[in-house]
């Protein structure tokens, strides 16, 4: 059964059906057509085909009674003759500090796309299990994302790659010594002029020690920087602006009016997990003086950050620069020699926002995004000077990211090279430039020119596949190095683990370039900051930098500067192209088409993590895949529509129309999938699919952006060819998961609401009916655990869903499964739209296990497998589990996950160390849910215990509210009238989930309040 | 019409049904028995080791302290298993060439632990944590029994659930002063459960029996 969606007609509908229900999840749902409302009346036996073997009745009746008679005998004698002998492996000598059975913790950094951010990493007798935030560091405030959760999971992957290779064989390290040696022989006597290096972005300032000498000692060697997707758009900005790259810090605490152009600050960036705290910070439920800020945002896709402004404008990408360039006109009272084509509504639009600027001169601040056009950076720095913002709200540092260059061309002249036989010797550090490489480059095709090329990379990935020799990396929580973060703090990173498969890092490798190749990397690190500490007592000094996981004091200070103003900025090129070009018409209808990276794998550097891979993108929910997002209105003129599959009993499957994309003559194909408030005639395309070599979980999944880019359009291009091709693709999408059928679950209001009535969202019919029940109730004479969730605050981020999954021994279900909706996520991010959905407001509701009071899964259980604990959990004994899944059909909020097949993966030696050894894995035919960390619960109550006292408030943290950037998650013990969590939820906007239902859940959430321009809101 | 049934079989009835009840008693009775036989739950069954180390002669004999060796056992879920230096800190000195301490010697010349076999093994779904257990009062006796009569290791108790039941349903009949806590001769007094509920009050002690209290 599966009926196809006419989306453009569903715009209408959806308009028409506003008033009737405020809160949407799917456009189906909202346009409420009988195919839908058929799907969800009949969603259950779907899954027949989902058994494929062919027993007959007879044969399996027969196997049934011969396998009832063995368990009943294997039943009675429970821990069947004595198992063979377990082992205890004591050390020989016994580390310091170190107790068997009490984790220890580290604390080092985590480079993501360059910068650090600090994090303690839990270490198990030497096994790194868990990476958490360092609340010291200055880009984590204790806080991680989901990248840096799973990180840990990539250390562990059985595909990285385990020994050097030279043309596919297996080599030494002695042998690429040698080997190098004698192309660098060659190399000095031209001084190093066919010597080239390739590198990521680097802030290590080691790394930028030896890369400095290795091109002192050749002087004629060059070094190129190519990054993920490529392109350094802010520090090409900051040129403009100031005469010299710069770093842009904003301090968001202080800003009452953001205006984001195309900024994700929320999600990505090297800061983005301070910026999170600092704007949430300021929209926290009021101590009513509080004055909250206020989010506009004007952008194309649509972002996280978008996703949670009070005011969002979806505008093609080539309007942005003209946008910003008015706005900036204005803001400095000039007039605007470009008048872009705007609608009156937008004017209006526009109009507010600069008053609403206006009045907050010197509290407000202008984000440019970090793949905007340099123009736009410059226009923005502008516009913050003329707010006077400068100095208050924005801060400029030196650049943190040694040297910087535009990576596109700095990619492009080093292609030039290898076209021109001048680079012979070429080395790489990291990266995966044979595939991240713009198409137009032919990246891999032109390096069989050079004499010598030398890969070090954690996977024998795309780029390995055409290079002489590959070097497997050492992992983050392998290696010495060191990294600064946002602000220029560096950390000393320093390893968890020897490196499992004698991985090296890159100093190791330039340690090699400059002649000595037994250099450890901790001597090199080492030495580095000897001789850059002044202080007598470097050991010291030292420990305590290991210690803190940062060095006191490493931040840059503000740099004094005034940007040049707004009108001399002139139209630069890649502005001109992308605008110009969105005049050219082809046969086949054009858009303009917009890249990012992706949410979870980014630029695919992260395409092998399993867990990453299923965790549903923040905004589309899709896992697995990348697809080709426009608006309805957009996918109306081509056609585009998509069916709901026959599998998933909650909707799992979409079958996708699959476009065929045309870019100056490259071709590829990908599915097509509607974003509501996506900008009109453009499309986003999400990096880091389409993998040839990435491994077995990240190899040919989803389709290739990169076939497509150009070093022009690295985010943003026109005249984008797109035709409908007839075929169809099934995407795994949890959108349609767990629809909670049009009820009560997200309440939000305005804050202006707010104060005329704080109770304004509680008061309810339904709250009022008496709760009766014939259950005698529990008494609680200790702790009451209890948590509160702020839907204010919660961003959408995914940071705590990875975290569960990594504290919890979370599996990894495949697509497939989830295509049969059978995802294993403890806690889930419902994400709901209100409004239009040309440009909807967003709402996300993390929802973990309720622990309800009246729990319905209790009463249901023939076996007892889940009960009510003496602090009011709702336990789930695996052990005594025998999977009715009587528990899951009766709970009303779907929280309980079956475990239908062996998800865990049992076999993978190197799978096992990751494990959490506090909790169970569990097997096949097994209920699981949240158990709101009961693990950490009973560690901290031994504790306390042991001195005698009693937990205290904030001591035990869920692996969720640990991971949160911006706090949304409390938790504690509701018996104690003190304890935060029982102050929020004695708060006005406290309510829970389904209370009608008499279940009295635990976990509660606070109601979301905007903060719109009155001016917007009303007009 | 003629009986069909003979009222022998009346008889033959009755021995079917009571006999077979009978016959099933029989085999619930005895796969229990065989269930709670040491041949299931290792009670009172020595078990080999590399070293034939005898906790009869180290804590018997020479009086050593269960902490000395196991040490982590105040701190941690884990007691800790002695790493070889611990050994070697005394037998370089004592019994420094004795055939039966080669493996401990080579040991600590090669740097390969010595692999101990596990008497004392728990489900993996049964999270038990030492330290909290003789924070509260339970000696090391009363789940180890007197190791110091023990020249090999064996299992006292089944570790069975009903077995960890018996104290969390009712800590007062077992749990003793913290001083004796290490103590391998104290005797429980007389009026153990007034002693008991006295501290069961003192040590703040809980009777938990929610099931996450050992498994998660």
């Amino acid at each position: 059964m599966s009926n196809g969606m006419d989306p453009a007609g569903l715009l209408g509908v959806g308009q028409q059906s506003r008033g009737g229900r405020e809160y949407w999840r799917s456009l189906e749902e909202l346009a409420e057509t009988e195919a839908f409302k058929d799907l969800m009346d009949n969603h259950l036996p779907r899954h027949a085909a989902a058994f494929t073997s062919a027993i007959d009745r007879r044969e399996f009746l027969k196997l049934m009674g011969a396998s009832l008679a063995l368990a009943g005998i294997s039943g009675c004698v429970s821990p069947a003759p004595a198992p063979p002998d377990e082992k205890i492996v004591p050390y020989v000598n016994q580390p310091e500090a170190l107790v068997p059975g009490k984790p220890l913790y580290f604390a080092t950094a985590i480079p993501t796309e360059g910068y650090g951010r600090g994090v303690l990493v839990e270490s198990h007798m030497g096994r790194p299990t868990k990476v958490e935030g360092n609340p010291q560091h200055p880009a984590s405030l204790g806080a991680t994302d989901a990248i840096t959760q799973a990180s840990v999971l990539g250390l562990y992957d059985p595909d990285r790659s385990r020994v050097i290779s030279n043309a596919g064989r297996v080599a030494t390290w002695d042998a690429f010594f040698s080997a190098l040696n004698a192309e660098l022989e060659s190399q000095r006597v031209t001084q190093g002029a066919g010597l080239r290096i390739l590198t990521e972005t680097v802030t290590s300032p080691t790394l930028a020690a030896q890369l400095e000498q290795i091109l002192r000692l050749f002087p004629k060697a060059k070094w190129h920087q190519f990054d993920g997707g490529g392109g350094d758009y802010a520090h090409e900005g900051a040129r403009m602006a100031f005469g010299q790259p710069l770093e842009t810090l904003y301090r968001l605490e202080d800003a009452d009016v953001i205006v984001s152009f195309d900024a994700d600050f929320l999600l990505r960036g090297p800061a983005s997990l301070r910026y999170a705290r600092e704007f949430i910070n300021r929209r926290r439920i009021p101590g009513a003086s509080n004055e909250p800020n206020r989010l506009y945002m004007i952008e194309s896709t649509f972002s996280l950050t978008g996703s949670n402004a009070d005011h969002r404008l979806a505008i093609s990408p080539s309007a942005i620069p003209q946008l910003a360039r008015m706005l900036a006109a204005r803001v400095s009272a000039q007039i605007s020699r470009e008048q872009p084509a705007i609608s009156p509504a937008q004017e209006k639009w526009l109009g507010a926002l600069l008053k609403d600027l206006e009045a907050h001169r010197g509290r407000s601040a202008i984000m440019p995004g970090e793949y905007q056009p340099p123009v736009v950076h410059a226009l923005a720095h502008a516009m913050n000077d003329a707010l006077g913002n400068t100095g208050k709200t924005v801060f400029y540092t030196d650049p943190v990211a040694v040297n910087p260059t535009n990576h596109a061309e700095s990619l492009r002249d080093l292609v030039q090279d290898l076209e021109d036989n001048a680079a012979q010797v070429l080395i790489m550090l990291g990266g995966n430039p044979a595939y991240t490489a713009p198409a137009e480059l032919d990246f891999a095709g032109h390096l069989v020119t050079s004499n010598f090329n030398v890969h070090l990379s954690p996977y024998e990935d795309e780029t390995s596949a055409v290079c002489h020799w590959h070097i497997p990396q050492a992992h983050y929580l392998e290696s010495w190095s060191d990294v600064r973060a946002y602000d220029g703090t560096v950390t000393i990173m320093q390893p968890l683990i020897a490196p499992l498969y004698g991985g090296r890092t890159a100093h190791e490798i330039l340690a090699a370039v400059g002649g000595q190749a037994e250099r450890s990397s901790y001597e090199i690190v080492r030495d580095y900051w000897r001789g850059q500490t002044k202080t007598k007592d470097f050991d010291a000094a030292w420990r305590i930098a290991l210690h803190d996981g940062f060095i006191a004091g490493s931040a840059f200070s503000p740099r004094n500067v005034k940007p040049k103003p707004a009108a001399s900025f002139e139209t630069s090129e890649p502005e001109r192209a992308t605008t110009g070009a969105a005049a050219k018409t082809q046969n086949s209808p054009s858009l303009e088409v917009i890249y990012r990276p992706d949410p979870s794998i980014i630029d695919g550097r992260f395409a092998n993590n399993g867990w990453l891979q299923e965790l549903p993108k923040p905004l589309t929910k899709l896992t697995w895949d990348n697809a080709v997002l426009m608006s309805s209105a957009t996918a109306g003129k081509l056609g585009l529509s998509y069916k709901v599959g026959s599998t998933g009993g909650e909707h799992g499957t979409i079958y996708a129309d699959v476009v065929e994309l045309e870019y100056e003559g490259r071709r590829t194909r990908g599915a097509a999938w509607i974003v509501p408030g996506h900008a009109d005639d453009c499309v986003t395309i999400h990096l880091g699919y389409g993998r040839r070599r990435a491994g077995r979980i990240g190899t040919n999944l989803g389709f290739n952006a990169n076939a497509l880019r150009t070093t022009d359009t690295l985010w943003h291009g026109a005249a984008m060819g797109i035709r409908k091709t007839g075929a169809q693709y099934a995407l795994a999408c949890t959108q349609f998961h767990h629809l909670m059928e049009g009820r009560d679950l997200v309440r939000s209001g305005t804050i202006e609401q707010y104060r005329k009535n704080p109770k304004f969202l509680v008061e309810r019919e339904s709250e009022k009916e008496a709760a009766h029940t014939l259950y005698p109730g529990y008494k609680y004479d200790g702790y009451a655990w209890g948590m509160s969730i702020d839907v204010n605050a919660c961003i959408g981020c995914n940071a705590c869903v990875a975290a569960c999954h990594a504290e919890n021994n979370g599996p990894v279900v495949g697509k497939q499964e989830v295509l049969r909706g059978r995802e294993m996520h403890w806690i889930r991010i419902d994400r709901y739209h209100r409004g239009e959905p040309t440009n909807p407001e967003t709402y996300f509701q993390p929802v973990p296990c309720m622990q309800c009071e009246n729990a319905p899964c209790e009463l249901v259980c023939p076996v007892g497998a889940t009960t009510h604990s003496q602090d009011g959990l709702n336990d789930m004994v695996y052990n005594r589990c025998v999977g009715t899944r009587y528990c899951s059909n009766n709970c009303p909020y779907k929280v309980r996950r079956f475990n239908f097949f062996l998800y865990s993966d049992f076999k993978t030696e190197s799978l096992k160390p990751l494990r959490n050894p506090d909790v169970t894995v569990r097997s096949r035919g097994v209920m699981e849910k949240c158990t709101y960390c009961v693990q950490r619960i009973n560690q901290v109550k031994i504790a306390a215990e042991k001195e005698d006292r009693t937990v205290r408030d904030g001591e035990i943290e869920t692996a969720c509210q640990q991971a949160c950037p911006t706090q949304a998650i409390i938790f504690g013990d509701i018996n104690d009238p003190q304890s935060r969590v029982s102050q929020l939820k004695a708060q006005p906007l406290s309510y829970g989930l389904l209370t009608e239902l008499n279940t009295r859940p635990r976990t509660t959430y606070q109601a979301k309040l905007r903060n719109p321009n009155p001016e917007i809101e009303n007009g | 019409m003629a009986q069909i049934f003979h009222p022998s079989t009346n008889t033959i009835s009755r021995v079917t049904i009571f006999g077979g009840l009978l016959l099933l008693l029989a085999v619930v009775a005895g796969l229990t028995t065989i269930n709670e036989s040491p041949y299931i739950t290792e009670v009172g069954v020595a078990r080999s080791q590399p070293v034939p180390f005898s906790h009869k002669h180290h804590v018997g004999d020479d009086g050593i302290d269960c902490r000395y060796c196991h040490t982590s056992v105040e701190d941690s879920s884990f007691a800790g298993i002695p790493p070889t230096k611990t050994c070697m800190n005394c037998h370089t000195q004592i019994w420094p060439d004795s055939p039966m301490l080669e493996p401990v010697r080579e040991s600590f010349r090669t740097g390969k632990s010595i692999q101990w076999t596990r008497v004392h093994n728990l489900p993996g779904f049964v999270y038990f944590n030492h330290s909290i257990h003789v924070h509260k009062g339970i000696g090391c006796v009363t789940c180890h029994g007197r190791v110091d009569k023990m020249p090999l290791m064996w299992r006292e108790n089944t570790l069975y659930m009903d077995w960890c039941l018996e104290c969390h349903r009712a800590p007062e009949r077992f749990v003793r002063p913290r001083e004796y806590v290490f103590s391998m001769e104290y005797q429980a007094p007389e009026d153990q459960l007034a002693l008991g509920q006295k501290l069961v009050k003192e040590y703040r002690i809980q009777k938990l029996t929610s099931c996450s209290t050992c498994h998660r």
